[in-house]
């Protein structure tokens, strides 16, 4: 069986006035049934746009300039709009930062969960309440019944985005992509969030991937790794061995940059200077500037290798054994 | 016996300071300080007050019966989840914001009998940093006016001076001089966090209060910020009030930590005390559930309920309705901050069962 959803080197570009932005340059990655793969990368790297591309929810002037999104071995790349919309909010799912971009501020939360659950299934409207009901629930939100008449504002924030999640979970999608989801959360409702994410896929076998710029809540919660710097991945793999060995100097440099990494009150490690605008972006490797592994064959654009078995980077001067990080 | 410790180089650079603080005056001292904010009623409110319906104004109870100190040399960290009165809290430390009850003590002196002369020292010796540094920059203003313009109003450098001053500013917040000329939107986040750092030096202040001042960014910029802190820290003898959300980097930081719950100061420890052994239920929740690079495929949980409305804060302990040790006395006696080590303080009823 394939992979729930595979991308294969994915170019998602911006022809803006001022220049083409290459937000997505090559990104390939696979995730699996009952799975969590966590996307990481600083800010402007490209995780948003990678997401975007996926449900094809990227607008002019951007659009899919390569590569292939085989969701269950069928690429999504070649579907009309009208198909994509069939598979989005029923096979496939987002979750976005701010809530309010799957939640209608005007509307009652049963109005907009029956709604959904009456878009993709031939069902009675009280059966889609039961179900808007039991999602509720599911998510961890007390009295269900009570809340499903409320608006969204008289929801607090972690709640907000607990009911979005229960809307994404309406049908039990094949995979649901969360951006973000607790970025802007408090970490003891952050905790009951990630609860509920690791029982998703423990239970119903949804793939999951999580964006996110926090490698602690990675960590935590994921299979796998892909790191963006860019629009590239730079490295990819199993979680503990990206993070007990990265490979990629750019990825040693972030696990180091993480305060706990570093002994207390002692100087952290830092990454020099800052990430590169997109815009114009000279060729070969994009970090160089910022390397300390950096020599002149760095100036070619490195080839995405497997270094070990299932271990991925794009470097051509990647650390050798356990990086001091 | 010998009794002269093995000194590693780092640690006689940074406990130097730390000591000291131990048995240093405070800069600022809050005694029994509330904050309380009436919110504002809606259009639709005031017209049904108008019209002689009852209508209750709410009030927000941002901070609730605070005491702290902050001694000359220590970085205090303040952490505590979103709304519980953190700005509030700092606002009135920096003398910005005055409290609603209780007394704000700068260096021993109430803020409020202080003459003009002296208030304006205080002020210009507190520098506040907040999160979103473009925020608080003139968009019209070149860097370089940003930076000179207050110690050249307040007199601290002469005109002719005053080019190489900014300069000097700059290059201590890891600023290139060169730039100086450009306006704020120019810059990355970091770099602009750089100027609000070299704008609050430039009036030579020894108390800084950081709200969320590296919040905003990314993981390899907020290492060298926090970086720049510290060696500020070394070579201007400042004083820190670092709040922050982020426990990983209170932790690095800081010599003492304040835990605050909805408007309370619920724990109060040197900082490897409070991460080695944290007493109150809420912060030990709060360390459970942080995320930890060093955590594989670890199961989360939460805590329980959300966080409750400032403007109708439960009685007792406000932390009972989340908290699993929870008992009849939590729900109508509030806990008073006791000292239960030396050094280290906790609101909570279970430590008087003993
Ligand atoms: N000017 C104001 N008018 C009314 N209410 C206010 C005002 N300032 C703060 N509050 C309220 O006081 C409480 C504490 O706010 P404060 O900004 O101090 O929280 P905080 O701990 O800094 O939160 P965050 O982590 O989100 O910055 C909140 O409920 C807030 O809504
Ligand atoms: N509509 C757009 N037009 C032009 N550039 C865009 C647009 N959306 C995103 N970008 C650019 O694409 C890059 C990646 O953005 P994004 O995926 O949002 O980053 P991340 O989510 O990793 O922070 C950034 O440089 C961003 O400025
Ligand atoms: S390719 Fe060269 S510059 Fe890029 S990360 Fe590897 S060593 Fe550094
Ligand atoms: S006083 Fe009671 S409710 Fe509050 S933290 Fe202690 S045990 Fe829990
Ligand atoms: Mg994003
Ligand atoms: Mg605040």
């Amino acid at each position: 069986m394939p992979p729930t959803l595979e991308v294969r080197n994915l170019r998602t570009h911006f022809f803006t006035r001022a220049g083409v932005v290459k937000a997505v340059d090559d990104v390939s990655f696979a995730v699996d049934r009952g799975k969590v793969l966590g996307l990481v990368g600083e800010s402007g790297s490209g995780k948003s746009v990678t997401g975007f591309s996926i449900l094809g929810l990227v607008d002019p002037p951007g659009r899919i300039a390569g590569g292939s999104i085989l969701f269950q071995g069928q690429d999504l790349a070649g579907l009309s709009e009208e198909e994509m919309r069939r598979l989005r909010g029923n096979r496939i799912a987002m979750i976005f930062q701010d809530p309010m971009m799957t939640l209608n501020p005007v509307l009652r939360i049963d109005t907009q969960m029956i709604e959904t659950v009456l878009a993709h299934a031939k069902v009675s409207r009280e059966e889609a309440r039961q179900r808007a009901r039991d999602a509720l629930g599911q998510v961890g939100i007390p009295s269900p019944e009570e809340r499903l008449r409320a608006y969204p504002h008289q929801f607090s924030g972690g709640m907000r985005q607990r009911v979005a999640i229960a809307i994404a979970l309406l049908h039990k999608p094949d995979l649901i992509v969360a951006d973000e989801p607790t970025t802007a959360l408090d970490v003891t409702i952050q905790g009951q969030i990630l609860a509920e994410a690791q029982k998703l896929c423990a239970e119903s076998g949804t793939a999951l991937i999580w964006i996110t710029h926090d490698l602690s809540v990675v960590a935590g919660l994921a299979d796998d790794i892909a790191v963006m710097y860019a629009g590239k991945v730079v490295e990819e793999g199993p979680v503990t061995q990206v993070l007990d060995a990265p490979l990629h100097p750019y990825t040693v440099g972030l696990i180091g940059s993480v305060p706990s990494r570093n002994h207390r009150g002692e100087p952290l490690r830092q990454i020099p200077g800052m990430t590169p605008s997109l815009l114009n972006l000279p060729a070969g490797c994009a970090f160089r500037a910022r390397c300390p592994r950096a020599e002149a064959r760095c100036a070619e654009p490195p080839p995405m290798a497997e270094y070990r078995p299932g271990r991925f980077a794009r470097c051509i001067h990647p650390y050798e054994e356990a990086a001091a990080a | 016996m010998n009794t002269v410790p093995e000194a590693r180089p780092m640690d006689v650079v940074l406990d130097a300071p730390r000591a000291a603080a131990q048995d240093a005056p405070p800069i600022v001292e809050l005694r029994g300080v509330s904050r309380r904010f009436a919110t504002s009623l809606d259009f639709a409110a005031k017209l049904a007050k108008r019209l002689g319906v009852k209508v209750r104004e709410d009030v927000v109870h941002a901070v609730d019966g605070v005491n702290l100190s902050v001694r000359k040399g220590e970085v205090v960290g303040l952490v505590g989840e979103s709304g519980c009165g953190k700005s509030t809290l700092g606002r009135m430390v920096a003398g910005i914001m005055p409290p609603t009850d209780g007394t704000v003590l700068w260096h021993g002196r109430d803020l409020k009998a202080l003459s003009g002369a002296e208030a304006r020292q205080a002020k210009l010796r507190t520098q506040m940093i907040f999160q979103d540094p473009y925020a608080s920059l003139n968009p019209r203003l070149k860097v370089a006016e940003i930076v000179g313009e207050a110690p050249a109003f307040h007199g601290l450098v002469g005109r002719g001076g005053l080019d190489d001053y900014v300069d000097e500013q700059l290059r201590r917040a890891g600023l290139d001089p060169a730039l100086k000329r450009r306006y704020p939107h120019q810059f990355s986040g970091g770099q602009r966090q750089r100027i609000g750092i070299a704008r609050a030096l430039a009036v030579q202040p020894d108390f800084l209060v950081c709200d969320e001042a590296v919040a905003a960014l990314d993981v390899s910029i907020q290492a060298q910020i926090l970086n720049l802190f510290m060696k500020l820290r070394r070579e201007l003898d400042l004083t820190y009030l670092f709040i922050s959300h982020d426990l990983g980097v209170v932790e690095h930081l800081s010599d003492r930590v304040v835990i605050m719950y909805l408007g309370r100061v619920v724990e109060e420890a040197p900082a490897e005390e409070v991460f080695a052994r944290p007493n109150h239920p809420y912060t030990r929740a709060l360390l459970a559930e942080v995320p930890r690079i060093e955590a594989r495929k670890r199961a989360f949980a939460g805590v329980k309920g959300e966080i409750p409305s400032p403007l109708n804060p439960p009685p007792g302990c406000h932390f009972h309705p989340r908290c699993p040790h929870a008992f009849d006395r939590c729900r109508v006696e509030r806990p008073a901050l006791r000292e239960i080590a030396p050094g280290h303080r906790s609101a909570c009823h279970l430590n008087d069962a003993a």
